[in-house]
């Protein structure tokens, strides 16, 4: 049973409150905001206890999202229903940031009151019958339209909170998004190879006003692989995990059965090998409930039928044997070069294919103690390279990074009352990228089919991405 | 308040509120609602509102209504008798052929949070319970908690508990759930809702109707079943089956608990249920939210507690990601220390070397520990590792190794000849105290074997006026009187002098009178001071020490899943105090035991059996298993009475007492009754069993019979062992009688 649920901004401003069962005072929530900044960096802080007041808490989109419960719940539940209150918010709001939670707030606390009914239960908004979800987005879909017409009238009381709301407005029409490529168009399935999505398309509401978005049936199917590599200072491939998810984001007001086929020649777990090409492997996967399976043993074809907004049909994991080599190979030479100074000379090769891209790599090089300063030669003025003392780091950022090719730079630290010893302090470095159109393990998907059925035009795409969740490499 | 002008918003509002032209015009209307409701959420008191909100209900437009619903039931607390206006509106959209809006108004009417409300929500409540439309039932059913929660002191109404029963068979299965939990809640004097057998096995064969909140929830409640026969068991199993391998972490995780508790008595079935969760519980590990791979390394270890091996393979799944939050990676490390064995070892020395230098303080010194730990077992190469690590002089890393030697010597003596050359040959000092107090320990406990250590002892006794820490000062008096006594020619000025300080400069009690002490001890003559000062170097009983032993799943099963594993023990009170009870010798317990101060102990009745027993430091189980299977029996002896009949904490605090340790005993009145017991005397180990009631050891019927082994023999020890435990058990025995 959860007493109370709130959402709290980084500096601890109150954005939502709800109290289900009315025992505990809204202190708790100053309670709660003193003990998790009094945390001391080693301190696990995701279940605090005051007075026998649980407080379990994630932090998505720089926020709190806490629950506050008297029982003793299994912290799985409250985690995943508070990241999917998270992910709620953001199929409504678009994004998630503290100015689309303060923009919308009436409607998180509707979406509260549907998901969370007193004496708590989880009682799922999704999973209400037809007749509730759809007064629900009525209601949704008329505070949406309603923030407009405010707009001119709490302009002129001029509180604070309204010119956030203001800003947002401005904010949210080019939000952050993980598919934010601006420079690289994302290709869509077989079926769509020339056109490119809109990049900020799958970052939208799903509820708009009825005018602007009238026409757009669309569907987001997304291949997501996060990517974690350590690489010995050999380049010996020490571990390499991949784990990945494929991802509906659904506009379509309705939608029957879709029809999810995956690459044929698929093979899940060690023995299994089907086909004559190279096997696509990965060792398990798991799907969502609604998903049915009986194509998937023969024919590799997923059946589900999705709802609005976004879930996760199926996630994947494959460990330690990559089907390519990993994207990043590092060459590095670190030498003292006179008394103070300390020579770094990084040479960093792309091994993705050719027409392949890497976007936003950032380096990270651990640098001795006591770095005071640095001068670098870069290959190219896009790239960006600073000291930062504070961290012990010096951080090089290369925008974009095409398949094959192969950068170098050379950095100059100086470090007074440098000693042999000081040199293994560098390392190890550590990198993170991402990877669009790229799917490390080589699953793709073949082909997305609507039911016949389907009325409408609706529009389909298929992106792929990786992500790095930690590329290590040792020096 | 920041809204200065909000008397004049309300006013503004009520006018337009009550405007006949904005009334007519319903998007106007209804503009000018959630302007209120805006205002509201905001703090600012629009409770002035409250009776042309109420006027505003009266509509068909259903987001109009759960506008003003919001409303009212934030204010309805605050003004009662303007709440009671609205409750008739409600009453009637109780009544609304719109089930949606039936629900709707039910579930606003039991948010009211005021007494007296229950005359007026009951018969829509109870007529909801049987309302055609399942969304009213499950509001409905939640209402009847809710009623019984505003007024907690009165009777259970008998017919809506049996009422919620019987709609566990509803069709609906949020209508089902939601009965379960109102049960629960209405019935919790009672010790909550109950399940027997038919109700069992409606929810198992419902379960896949549920969406994954409620299956976690049915779960457990289940754990309060209990299957009557093994057939049942293994039928309910098989129905769980499917739910273990769920792609929702909370699920699979619920159903492994439930799982675990059922099959408790076939471990076979249990360790099957591990292996087979293993895999989404590693998925949870690598989870893209933080707070979940959190909880899921939380429940790696505790599963670790009794399957140790089971995630042996999956080592590099704990490396840490550079990216991670620090409180993952003290877990990851917790766990990689655990899994480290023949074959993995060197990478995972690897990977906690690269940690060590990590920006952060914490993290760095945890790293340090962990290699100290795994040293344990691998020393060699550990100590290369630490001794590089050294060559950084980095305080904070120097500090961390000198700390992690100290302990490592301690627990594998055979390590001293290397460290104490590596202390030797390192030039720069820890900076914090509790490097410097680590240092001292080395210096003055093997300072035999570091040729340096006056010398650098030396330094500290001239930079005593600037040391604050006293525990460091204590530290370095009681390391330079060691040190005396082994090299006192190149020691004796400088104790002299620190002495002097400490007694006449200190103002530190604690620190002078600790200098007080040395120096009449010493003025008693060095044999008596050797006496005093010198322990045993090393605890060579720990270095058989190797791996954790592995624990019954039931002594971590009650807590899996549930906040405890997340925030530590403290938040399951009951459960920690049963668990304490049944284990007597409770590891934790024995980690606060007084380091041992030997005790003499005369027994009354033979003067010339005098020995001294002492408890030294805690044996494990494994240990103590070991010996005894090695150990061969050297006194066997019927003690010719039975055992004492005293409660298990009395006689294990008697035998404490009398320095004896108690390692583990069979409960109350299982026949054979069996007691596991160790004690140290004079530089021997002797462990004792005591038995009553075993048919194969002849004599043991009526009388208990003691078998004792020891390391090394001396039967000296033996006797007096023998005589002081028959003395506490007979005045046990008088007590009882």
């Amino acid at each position: 049973m959860i007493s109370q649920i709130f959402i709290l901004s980084s500096k601890g401003d109150h954005l939502i409150y709800k109290d289900f069962r009315g025992e505990e005072s809204k202190d708790s929530i100053s309670v709660f905001y003193e003990m998790v900044t009094a945390l001391s960096g080693d301190q696990p802080p995701v279940v605090m206890s005051h007075k026998g007041l649980h407080f379990i808490h994630v932090r998505q989109g720089g926020l709190y999202w806490v629950a506050s419960t008297k029982t003793n719940p299994s912290p799985f539940t409250i985690i995943e229903f508070l990241n999917r209150l998270a992910a709620l918010t953001k199929d409504y709001c678009g994004s998630l940031s503290e100015k689309s939670v303060r923009m919308n707030f009436a409607l998180i606390y509707e979406l509260l009151d549907e998901m969370v009914v007193n004496v708590l239960s989880f009682y799922f908004y999704c999973h209400t019958k037809q007749i509730s979800l759809k007064s629900t987005q009525l209601y949704v879909f008329y505070l949406c339209v309603s923030d407009h017409q405010d707009f001119g009238y709490i302009q002129t009381t001029s509180t604070d909170i309204l010119k956030n709301f203001i800003q947002t407005e401005a904010v949210s029409s080019k939000p952050f998004s993980l598919f934010d490529l601006s420079n690289v168009g994302l290709f869509g399935a077989e079926t769509q190879q020339s056109k490119v999505a809109p990049s900020v398309a799958a970052s939208r509401p799903i509820m708009s006003s009825r005018g602007e978005q009238g026409g757009k049936n669309e569907i987001f199917v997304d291949v997501i692989e996060r990517l974690s590599v350590v690489i010995g200072s050999k380049g010996v491939l020490m571990k390499a995990d991949i784990q990945g998810e494929i991802r509906i984001k659904c506009f379509l007001p309705t939608c029957s059965e879709m029809r999810i086929g995956l690459n044929e020649e698929l093979s899940i777990g060690k023995s299994q090998l089907k086909g004559y090409s190279s096997a696509v492997r990965v060792d398990e996967c798991r799907f969502h409930q609604a998903v049915k399976l009986d194509e998937f043993d023969t024919f590799r074809i997923l059946k589900v039928c999705p709802s609005q907004g976004e879930q996760t049909v199926m996630q994947y994991q494959l460990c330690d044997e990559l089907p390519c080599a990993p994207p990043f190979q590092l060459f590095p030479s670190v030498e003292k070069d006179y008394v103070n100074r300390v020579l770094i000379f990084l040479k960093l090769r792309c091994d993705l294919p050719p027409k392949s891209t890497a976007l936003n790599v950032s380096i990270t090089v651990p640098v001795p103690k006591g770095s005071t300063s640095m001068s670098q030669e870069l290959s190219s003025p896009d790239q960006t390279a600073e000291l930062q003392p504070k961290n012990k780091a010096l951080l090089w950022e290369i925008p974009r990074f095409p398949g094959g090719a192969q950068l170098s730079a050379l950095f100059k630290v100086d470090v007074p009352g440098l000693s042999s010893a000081s040199l293994l302090e560098v390392g190890p470095v550590s990198m993170s990228f991402e990877l669009p159109k790229q799917t490390c393990t080589g699953l793709q998907i073949r082909f997305l089919r609507l039911s016949p059925t389907q009325t409408g035009l609706s529009q389909r795409w298929v992106r792929y991405v990786t992500h790095s969740d930690s590329y290590t490499i040792r020096i | 308040m920041p809204y200065l002008g909000s008397e004049e918003v309300v006013k503004e509002l009520r006018r337009a509120l009550s405007n006949p032209n904005v009334q007519a015009d319903r998007l106007r209307y209804k503009n000018y609602i959630t302007k209120v409701i805006r205002y509201m959420t905001q703090g600012l008191d629009v409770s002035a509102l409250f009776m042309d909100m109420v006027k505003a209900s009266a509509t068909v437009d259903i987001v109009q209504k759960k506008l003003v619903y919001l409303y009212m039931c934030t204010y309805a607390s605050d003004k009662p008798d303007l709440a009671l206006l609205a409750i008739n509106t409600l009453r009637k959209d109780c009544a609304d052929p719109n089930p949606m809006v039936r629900g709707l108004a039910l579930r606003n009417m039991c948010n009211f949070r005021m007494p007296g409300m229950t005359e007026y929500i009951e018969q829509p409540i109870v007529a909801g319970l049987r309302d055609k439309a399942s969304y009213v039932r499950r509001v409905a059913v939640l209402g009847c908690a809710k009623m019984h929660s505003l007024q907690p002191n009165t009777e259970i109404d008998g017919t809506i508990v049996n009422e919620l029963y019987a709609l566990l068979r509803d069709p609906d299965p949020v209508v089902v759930v939601n009965c379960l939990r109102a049960l629960e809640e209405i019935l919790k004097d009672e010790g909550g809702v109950v399940i027997n057998k038919p109700i069992a096995h409606h929810l198992l064969n419902r379960m896949k109707d549920l969406d994954s909140w409620a299956q976690s929830e049915v779960l457990t409640f289940l754990l309060r079943y209990r299957p009557r026969s093994d057939d049942e068991l293994f039928d309910i199993l098989s129905l769980l089956d499917a739910f273990l391998l769920s792609s929702h972490a909370h699920v699979a995780v619920a159903t492994l608990r439930l799982f675990l508790h059922l099959a408790s008595a076939h471990p076979t079935v249990q360790a099957d249920a591990l292996l087979r969760t293993s895999a989404p519980l590693l998925a949870t590990c690598g989870a893209a939210s933080r707070e979940l791979r959190f909880a899921g390394l939380c429940h790696v270890q505790q599963v670790m507690r009794s399957q140790p091996g089971l995630f042996g393979t999956h080592y590099k799944r704990f490396f840490c990601g550079y990216s991670e939050p620090s409180y993952i990676k003290f877990r990851k490390m917790e766990i990689l220390v655990e899994l480290v064995n023949d074959e993995n070892v060197a990478l995972v020395l690897e990977e906690l070397r690269s940690y060590c230098t990590d920006v952060s303080p914490e993290l760095a010194q945890a790293a340090i520990a962990a290699i100290g730990r795994i040293a344990r077992t691998y020393s060699e190469k550990c100590l290369d590792i630490l001794t590089g690590l050294l060559g950084l002089k980095q305080d904070h890393i120097t500090s961390a190794v000198i700390q992690t030697f100290r302990d490592l010597v301690w627990f594998c003596p055979q390590s001293t000849a290397a460290v104490c050359q590596t202390v030797g040959a390192c030039v720069d000092s820890p900076q914090d105290s509790e490097g410097k107090q680590a240092l001292l320990w080395l210096l003055g406990e093997h300072g035999d074997q570091i040729s340096s250590a006056p010398y650098v002892m030396e330094g500290y006794i001239d930079g005593l006026k600037t040391e604050l820490s006293s525990a460091v000062k204590m530290e370095l008096l009681t390391a330079a009187v060691k040190m005396f006594l082994c090299r006192p020619a190149e020691t004796q000025d400088m104790l002299g002098r620190l002495l002097h300080y400490c007694i006449e400069e200190e103002s530190d009690v604690c620190v002078r009178d600790r200098a007080l002490l040395y120096y009449r001890l010493l003025q008693r003559g060095v044999e008596e001071t050797r006496k005093v000062v010198t322990g045993p170097k090393s605890d060579p009983s720990m270095s058989v020490l190797t791996g954790r032993q592995e624990e019954p799943i039931s002594e971590w099963d009650s807590t899996f899943n549930t906040l405890g594993p997340l925030a530590g023990c403290d938040l399951c009170p009951q459960t920690a105090a049963t668990s304490a009870a049944d284990q007597p010798s409770c590891r934790a317990e024995n980690e606060l035991l007084p380091e041992s101060t030997d005790v003499t102990l005369s027994s009354p009745d033979d003067a010339e059996e005098e020995i001294s027993l002492s408890l030294g430091p805690p044996l494990s189980h494994e240990t103590f298993e070991k010996m005894w299977l090695d150990l061969e029996t050297l006194h066997r002896q019927t003690l010719g009475f039975p055992r004492p009949r005293a409660a298990p904490d009395t006689l294990q605090a008697a035998l404490q007492l009398v320095k004896i340790q108690t390692l583990a005993f069979t409960p109350g009145d299982t026949v054979p009754w069996k007691a596991y017991i160790y004690t140290r005397s004079t530089e021997t180990l002797i462990l004792a069993e005591l038995l009553q009631g075993d048919q194969q050891a002849p004599g043991s019927d009526e009388s208990l019979v003691v078998s004792v082994k020891q390391q090394p023999v001396n039967q000296h020890a033996i006797r007096g062992f023998v005589s002081v435990l028959k003395s506490v058990l007979q005045t046990l025995n008088v007590d009882t009688l």
